[in-house]
């Protein structure tokens, strides 16, 4: 029921976004202002389960928007975002663990480091076109786990068995639980990232994206540098992957190499082809199924949630290639003919 | 010196493996210009079939040719169903479908066989050969199953009608379907193709590895490794490649003490970035310049 109305909510937001552009953003705001009431009381109508549910579907939205802005807008596939995922989430762990920082320092210094290391990548990759970027960055997915097991680092990662964190209380001693309060956290760096990524995607940075993603050569005699703006946005993606992990890792309190393999990865695609390529909303439909379809699939049999992600994928990309968004767009396209 | 040697042939008895799993990647990168993420899901798909024939009672010979040939027929009907549709579609698309396949594979292996290993018989046998310390048969039959099978592979392509038909219609599919070569079928050949290969291969591979759903996900890593170092459209350089990303690995996993044996995998993501970053065609492959 919780996720539902969450949905409902996020489905009159989507479907503002794209028939409501010729009436102005009156009514958009309007949608944004009732989406996030909406978001404001649920921690205090759930379950306590619910709420840390609802706060990792913030937390994977904001992952798939990062995977979003490289490979929907900027036409570079990655099957390598749980290494970012990871980078962030053991950051935050380092970062409390071994030097006492409080959890909310290690947001901007994961932000730091995730996009050095996505620019990084991004340089490499920037030779790389389709296939060749996907089995690159399939290998550094696979191999993320065991880089993070290694035994020289052992002292600070733990190792094979991981790194617990404790849980941050509220501050200013509000009213709140701790998984209340991290839900408000997580909901307000959820808010920030989402309209920084929408209005990144609006500027000329956002266009030039765009215009690499749709013709590399034209882009190019346009006068925008490829190169650059390809490695940044690699940044950028990894830039909001990671603070995606290292929220996660604050809100589950615990990080282990084996947490962040290939299926993260193939999750987070998941979720944006779901969701929809190329529509940053759809970022919150892919979170919530990739969050919870599993969850269900599992009610059936143990290890079934593997063959209902790799059908739901297949199925999607044969009748319904366009994702979440797509159906909304249909829908609304529907919806608006009797009235012409 | 005797350590060396003993690296160098278990370099190249699991290079032979790698070898194996190129070589069917590089089969359907062929047929339809794309990189099989799930090849190593359908070669254990495929090895689970084995296993099961023999569990039903026949022989291991009967079962060897009866999961090749099952799988032969799953790679053309997977071709047919799931990337006919989608021929012309984004690459983003026909990658999501093998990402895909490989989850639905795996998850159903799981799901008919659970993930418990289980050992599977080698044809020969796994006593030292011939009396030998450093090979065993196993060893040698995986080498001369390589060799033998991409003799044939070689000689299909360049002396048998429907070999050339295939390789015509990967270059120029339009002039290939105006001569008459049905083009589509030729494809869904190249799939099977694949997975009959893919099926050896884990039948090969699985005495050495134990037989379980993930057993794969290691080994496709060096394969794409190997395929990516060998060149992508070169059969005999996939193999070459395989040989040297065995022996690179076992290398390494000696001399480099960093690298041990945590750190296998990684040297396989340097080995693919590597030879992406400085030569994308491989050793072997041919360079392929897009019209504007």
């Amino acid at each position: 029921m919780v996720d539902l109305s969450e949905i409902a909510s996020g489905f009159r937001h989507a479907s503002g976004g794209i028939v409501g552009v010729g009436r102005g953003r009156n009514r958009q705001v309007a949608i944004a202002i009732e989406t996030i009431a909406i978001l404001a009381i649920l921690p205090f109508v759930l379950h306590p389960f619910f709420v840390f549910q609802v706060t990792m579907v913030l937390i994977y939205a904001i992952a798939i928007i990062g995977l979003n802005l490289l490979t929907g807008f900027n036409g570079q596939l990655s099957l390598g975002h749980a290494a970012f995922y990871a980078i962030g989430a053991y950051t935050a762990a380092i970062m409390m663990n071994s030097f006492g920082v409080s959890y909310f320092w290690t947001l901007p210094a994961a932000a730091v480091i995730c996009f050095m290391f996505g620019f990084l990548f991004g340089l490499p990759a920037l030779r790389l076109d389709g296939v060749y970027l996907a089995l690159a960055t399939f290998a550094l997915s696979v191999a993320t786990p065991q880089i993070l097991k290694i035994h020289i680092f052992e002292q600070w990662t733990g190792g094979v068995q991981g790194l617990v964190i404790a849980k941050p209380d509220a501050p200013l001693g509000l009213p709140l639980t701790q998984d209340q309060w991290l839900y408000f956290f997580t909901l307000a760096v959820t808010i920030i990232m989402y309209v920084a990524a929408t209005n990144l995607i609006r500027t000329r940075t956002g266009r030039a994206m765009m215009a690499i993603r749709d013709n590399p050569l034209a882009a190019r005699s346009m006068g925008i540098n490829n190169p650059i703006y390809k490695a940044v946005t690699f940044g950028v993606s990894g830039l909001y992957t990671g603070i995606a992990g290292t929220l996660g890792a604050i809100v589950v309190q615990f990080v282990a190499p084996d947490s962040f393999t290939i299926y993260l990865s193939v999750a987070f695609l998941v979720g944006l082809v779901v969701g929809g390529v190329g529509w940053l909303p759809g970022a919150f439909f892919g979170a919530a199924f990739i969050l919870f379809v599993p969850n269900v699939a599992e009610h059936f049999s143990q290890g079934l949630s593997g063959a209902v992600y790799g059908l739901m994928l297949i199925v999607i990309m044969l009748v319904m290639p366009g994702g979440f968004a797509g159906a909304v767009r249909i829908v609304s396209s529907f919806l608006k003919k009797p009235s012409v | 010196m005797e350590l060396l040697g003993q690296q160098l042939t278990a370099g190249i008895a699991s290079g032979t493996i790698y070898a194996c799993i190129a070589l069917a990647l590089v089969m359907i990168y062929q047929a339809i210009g794309h990189v099989n993420f799930a090849q190593g899901e359908m070669a254990m798909f495929s090895t689970f079939i084995a296993w099961q024939l023999m569990r039903w009672g026949l022989p291991y010979w009967a079962a060897f040719a009866g999961a090749t040939v099952i799988s032969f027929a799953g790679g053309v009907l997977i071709d047919r169903l799931m990337f006919r549709p989608i021929r012309t579609a984004a690459v983003l698309t026909q990658i999501v479908m093998f990402v895909g396949l490989l989850a639905v594979l795996n998850s159903a292996a799981g799901f008919i066989w659970d993930f418990t290993s289980k050992p599977f018989p080698p044809p020969f046998g796994a006593d030292p050969l011939l009396g030998s310390r450093l090979v065993s048969t196993h060893q040698a039959t995986m080498v001369v199953a390589t060799f033998l099978l991409l003799v044939l592979l070689y000689v299909f392509f360049r002396n048998t009608r429907v070999g050339l038909a295939m390789q015509s219609a990967t270059e120029d599919p339009v002039s290939a379907s105006l001569v008459g070569i049905r083009v589509e079928w030729m494809i869904a050949l190249g799939w099977g193709m694949a997975a009959a290969i893919g099926a050896i291969a884990g039948m090969l591979i699985a005495p050495v590895v134990f037989l379980e759903p993930n057993m794969m996900r290691g080994i496709l890593l060096y394969g794409f490794a190997a395929a990516v170092l060998g060149g992508l459209s070169s059969p005999g350089g996939a193999v070459f490649g395989g040989f040297a990303v065995g022996i690179i690995e076992n290398l390494a996993g000696t001399y480099i003490p960093v690298v041990g044996g945590e750190l296998k995998l990684t040297i396989a993501l340097f080995i693919i970035i590597s030879v992406l970053v400085v030569r994308p065609t491989g050793l072997f492959g041919a360079t392929h310049t897009p019209r504007v």
